[in-house]
Parts: C-alpha cells; sequence; structure tokens
C-alpha cells in the first residue's frame, strides 16, 4: 500500500516535471539539427549557431535586451533601495499612499500598464525608442524591487542607525555602512526579480519602442509566423547561461560557508 | 532617522509622473472621442455603450472562458503536485521546487516558440499520433493549443504558493485529527485542504488573472484572428488605430482585474484569520511566493 503510493506520486510528478521540460528539450535537441526542419532530425550541426551569429538583427536584440536589463536593474535597485528605506521612517499615511500607487503598476494587467506608458509618451511627445523602452522598464520594475526591499528595512533595528550617527556618523555613512549592509539580501533579492522582469519582458517593450528598436522577445515576436532554428539555437544559449548562473548562485555560497567553516574550525583548533 | 524622509521625493515625482499620469491619460481617453475643429477632445459615453455590441461580448466570454478552463486545469494538476512534493524529503523538495521554478525563468516567447513545432499539423505530436495508428488532429490555432500554452506557462505558478502553505502547516494538527478518529480523507479535506485555501488563492490570483489578459500566447498559438481581450485592445490601438474605444476597453479591465484582487485578498484574510503585518504587504507576498 505504502509503495504504491510512493511510485505513483513519483509517476505524478515525473509526468509533471516531462511536461514542464519537454519543450525546452526538444527547442535544444533541434537547434543542433542539420535540415530546418523541427520535427525530423537529420543530423547533428551547428549550422544554426552559425547563422544566429551572422543575424545582425538578432544579435542587435540581444544587445538591447541585456542593456536595457542591466541598466534598468541598476537604476530600480538604487531608486527603490533609496525609497524603500525613506519609507520605513515617513508618516504612515505617506507610507500607505504611496505603496497603494506604487502596487498599481503591480496589480494592473501587463497590457493595461503597456497602454498607459505608450498613451504618456506620445502625450509628452517623447519619440519612441531606446529611451521609452528603458523609461518603461524602470518603471515597471521598481515597484518590485521596493516590495522585496521595504519588509527588510521593517525588521531593522532603528536603534542602530541612531548609534551610528550618535557616534558621529554622518547620515550617508550610517546610510552606506550601517543600514544597506543589513538589507543586502532584500535588495538581491530586488535587483533579480528587476533583471529578470526586464529581461524577458514582451508586452511593455512592444508598446513602448519603435524606430526599429527591438529586444529579443520582439524579434521572436516577429518570426512566429515563419519558424526559424535561430532562435531555437538562441533560447538554448540563454538556457544554458541561466542554468549555468543558477548553479553558480545556488552551490557558490554553499562553497563558501563551507570552507569558511572549515576554516573557523581550523583556527579554533 | 528622519533625515532619510525627504529621500521619498524622487520617487514620488517618478510615480505621479510614470505611473499616475499615464493612468489618468488612460481615463481621458476613454471618457473622450475626437473633437470638432475648434476642440480637440469631446466628452463621450459612447466608448462605454459599445461593450453592448455581440462581437465585444462574445470577446469578453471567451477571455473568461480560457481563464476559467486554465485555471482549472492548473488548479487540478498543481494541487497534487504540491501535496505530493511537500511529502516529499527535506533536500528533495528544495530540489524539486528549483526544478519547477527554472522554467519560469526562461521567456514566455521563447518557451512558448517551441510549442508551435510541437502542436503543428505536421508537428511531433502528431508524427506520435501517426506512429500508434491514429489520425492527426488540428491542434495549433484551436483552444485547446492556447489551453495548453497558458497551463504550460502559468502552471508553477499554482504549484509554489500552494506548496509553501502545504509546508508551512502546523502538522502536528494532523496528528490530533487522526487520534480524533477521522478518516485521512476527512483529514485531508477537513485540515489540510482548508489551511492551504490562502495558498490556493494567491494561486488562483496569479494564474487567473495573467490568463484573462494573456496576449501573447493567444497570438502565437491560437493563430492571427485569434481574439482575446489582450488581442482585441492591441488591435485597437495598433492596427484599427481607435485609441478611445481601446483605452475604455483597457480601463474596464484593470478595473475587474483590481477589483477581483481586492476580493481575493478579502477572502484570503478571512481564512488567513491572520493579522496581515503591513499596509500594501499582502501582494508582496504574493509575489515573493512568485519568484522562490
Amino acid at each position: 500500500m505504502r509503495k504504491e503510493r510512493k511510485s505513483v506520486r513519483i509517476l505524478w510528478i515525473g509526468v509533471c516535471l516531462f511536461f514542464l521540460y519537454f519543450p525546452l528539450i526538444i527547442m535544444a535537441v533541434f537547434s543542433f539539427n542539420d535540415a530546418k526542419s523541427l520535427t525530423h532530425f537529420s543530423g547533428f550541426s551547428f549550422k544554426w549557431y552559425g547563422s544566429l551569429f551572422e543575424n545582425t538583427q538578432l544579435l542587435d536584440a540581444v544587445l538591447v535586451s541585456v542593456s536595457i536589463a542591466i541598466i534598468a536593474t541598476i537604476v530600480s535597485t538604487i531608486l527603490g533601495t533609496i525609497t524603500a528605506i525613506a519609507l520605513s521612517k515617513s508618516k504612515k499615511i505617506v507610507r500607505t499612499s504611496i505603496l497603494q500607487v506604487n502596487n498599481l503598476p503591480i496589480m494592473n494587467p501587463e497590457i493595461v500598464t503597456a497602454i498607459a506608458l505608450m498613451l504618456f509618451f506620445s502625450f509628452a511627445n517623447i519619440e519612441k525608442g531606446y529611451m521609452t523602452m528603458l523609461l518603461a522598464h524602470i518603471a515597471f520594475c521598481t515597484p518590485y524591487v521596493i516590495t522585496n526591499v521595504l519588509p527588510k528595512v521593517k525588521q531593522l533595528d532603528p536603534h542602530l542607525a541612531d548609534a551610528a550617527m550618535d557616534l558621529g556618523a554622518t547620515p550617508f555613512q550610517t546610510l552606506m555602512k550601517v543600514i544597506i549592509p543589513q538589507i543586502k539580501p532584500g535588495i538581491l533579492a530586488g535587483a533579480l526579480f528587476a533583471f529578470t522582469m526586464s529581461f524577458d519582458d514582451f508586452i511593455i517593450s512592444y508598446f513602448v519602442s519603435g524606430n526599429g528598436v527591438e529586444n529579443i522577445s520582439i524579434v521572436v515576436y516577429n518570426m512566429t509566423k515563419r519558424l526559424n532554428p535561430s532562435i531555437y539555437a538562441l533560447s538554448t544559449i540563454v538556457l544554458v547561461v541561466i542554468l549555468f548562473a543558477l548553479l553558480i548562485g545556488t552551490f557558490v555560497p554553499y562553497i563558501l560557508v563551507k570552507r569558511k567553516g572549515v576554516k573557523m574550525n581550523e583556527e579554533v583548533n | 532617522m528622519k533625515q532619510f524622509r525627504k529621500l521619498v521625493t524622487p520617487y514620488c515625482l517618478w510615480l505621479f509622473l510614470l505611473t499616475v499620469v499615464p493612468m489618468l491619460l488612460i481615463v481621458f481617453y476613454a471618457f473622450t472621442e475626437k473633437g470638432t475643429a475648434i476642440t480637440t477632445f469631446s466628452f463621450t459615453l459612447e466608448n462605454f455603450t459599445k461593450f453592448l455590441d455581440p462581437i465585444f461580448v462574445s470577446v469578453l466570454f471567451r477571455s473568461l472562458k480560457l481563464g476559467l478552463l486554465t485555471t482549472g486545469v492548473c488548479f487540478l494538476v498543481g494541487y497534487p503536485i504540491a501535496y505530493m512534493i511537500a511529502k516529499c524529503k527535506d533536500t528533495t523538495q528544495t530540489i524539486l521546487i528549483l526544478l519547477i521554478t527554472i522554467p519560469t525563468w526562461i521567456n514566455l516567447l521563447m518557451r512558448t516558440y517551441s510549442w508551435i513545432s510541437i502542436l503543428s499539423n505536421n508537428g511531433l505530436l502528431n508524427k506520435l499520433f501517426e506512429a500508434i495508428g491514429m489520425n492527426s488532429v488540428n491542434m495549433l490555432y484551436t483552444d485547446f493549443a492556447v489551453i495548453i500554452g497558458m497551463v504550460y506557462n502559468f502552471l508553477p505558478f499554482m504549484i509554489l504558493p500552494i506548496h509553501a502553505s502545504l509546508t508551512n502547516m502546523d502538522k502536528s494538527l494532523l496528528e490530533a485529527s487522526q487520534d480524533l478518529g477521522a478518516s485521512p480523507i476527512q483529514t485531508f479535506f477537513k485540515i489540510t485542504f482548508r489551511l492551504s485555501l490562502s495558498g490556493v488563492l494567491t494561486g488562483i490570483t496569479l494564474v487567473f488573472l495573467p490568463s484573462i489578459s494573456a496576449f501573447v500566447i493567444p497570438k502565437m498559438l491560437g493563430g492571427g484572428q485569434y481574439s482575446l481581450i489582450g488581442n482585441f485592445i492591441e488591435q485597437q490601438f495598433i492596427t484599427i488605430g481607435n485609441w478611445h474605444f481601446g483605452s475604455a476597453v483597457s480601463l474596464i479591465l484593470a478595473v475587474f482585474v483590481i477589483g477581483l484582487m481586492a476580493l481575493i485578498f478579502m477572502a484570503e484574510k478571512r481564512t488567513n484569520n491572520s493579522v496581515e503585518e503591513e499596509e500594501g504587504g499582502w501582494l508582496s507576498n504574493a509575489k515573493r511566493k512568485k519568484v522562490r
């Protein structure tokens, strides 16, 4: 009876994981296909990777996606962290009302945010392009940074900052040396969230960009009508990079902690 | 510590410019139409009366139907998985949760793109059907394809919050229930399921809301003329160019979604019976669950 249940469990979870990974595996396998077909594997080749690096449209899009994600992450992380620290100190009514407005881009369906920003840029007569895409990305990433950082700031002991300032630290020193080191995990989580949100975004970028500025999602979207294995190659590269980053992110801290622990033990001995 | 209060100003300005003003513009466009030569815009309610148009009603109905179906399938598949993962050993749980999270890190369009080749008429699934002697089925550009695509993309967002609420549960309650003579099935429905309700509600929110406003998945897997409310809005803005009607539809969608979220939030508070720690914090909780 017990064993039977366990096998049912393994089967069910296995089927679910298969469902989640099957398309990714297909994508990776057929990116090495010799022919253009996405159903029949005729031989191994790096052909599509080669054509990927000759495709300037795709390469430009990768550049746009990466640069926007990096700049938007940096700006929104700084802006969001400063705001979260300030919010934790401000009056309740200010905090509540700002958080309510801050929640708007998170709660709104993405397409509504996209339309709203598009209307704004055309109203303000800002020409659609790289700048508008960047501004829009900062606008939808910052709220997530704030929701990640604020709980950490609230857990802080307020006396620590007071103590630092009593001991002669300037407010800026207090911020950099006392407050920020303590809320680092929240900031990192927020930054990571912002980066993935920005890198994966399609709808908002689609509505606010123009003049030939395209990110990866927009290029993929425009290619859906004619299947192109180069997209598979690109997706496989992205998949490998993400897996690699995840592995490093999961195991490096673990190894570091272990080494530190060993060192400390040695010192004690 | 009051020194830091001033730092809120830049973001206030930013929020006003890039969140409040754009939303007000939607409201403005929704209630106006192209005016005469003298005034460029004139007030009208006509954009809202257009909703009674049968074409629009069918679009709305279809979006709701697909949203409900997607949420239903995600719940029926996701709940048992979350439950089974919660029964595993701790390390196995961490690995399985990581495995379920990884696909959500990959670009939604790329993941959906490979479904096109799986579902198409001479695609992999149909090849498989032929191999076992079945007739090929037309799957791509149907409701079925759209639902598969949405379930595929949103399933992790159902599993993760349910799993979180199941692992946070006080295990001694289960023992107590069994000691008092409840059958396993009774224990499940009266204890486990009730205590996981907040996770279920979060999961439903995270699946239902993106699926009714979805726009890319129906377009990629549903074909060009496929119209859900998201595609309808895009059409109004990009193809037809009627920004006023498009804004009215967006406004209705936003009000509907935010209203629904508020309702779910209240229901969640009731089932939780716990006092929320901070104002505006409930949503961040949901989203934090999403990222893990």
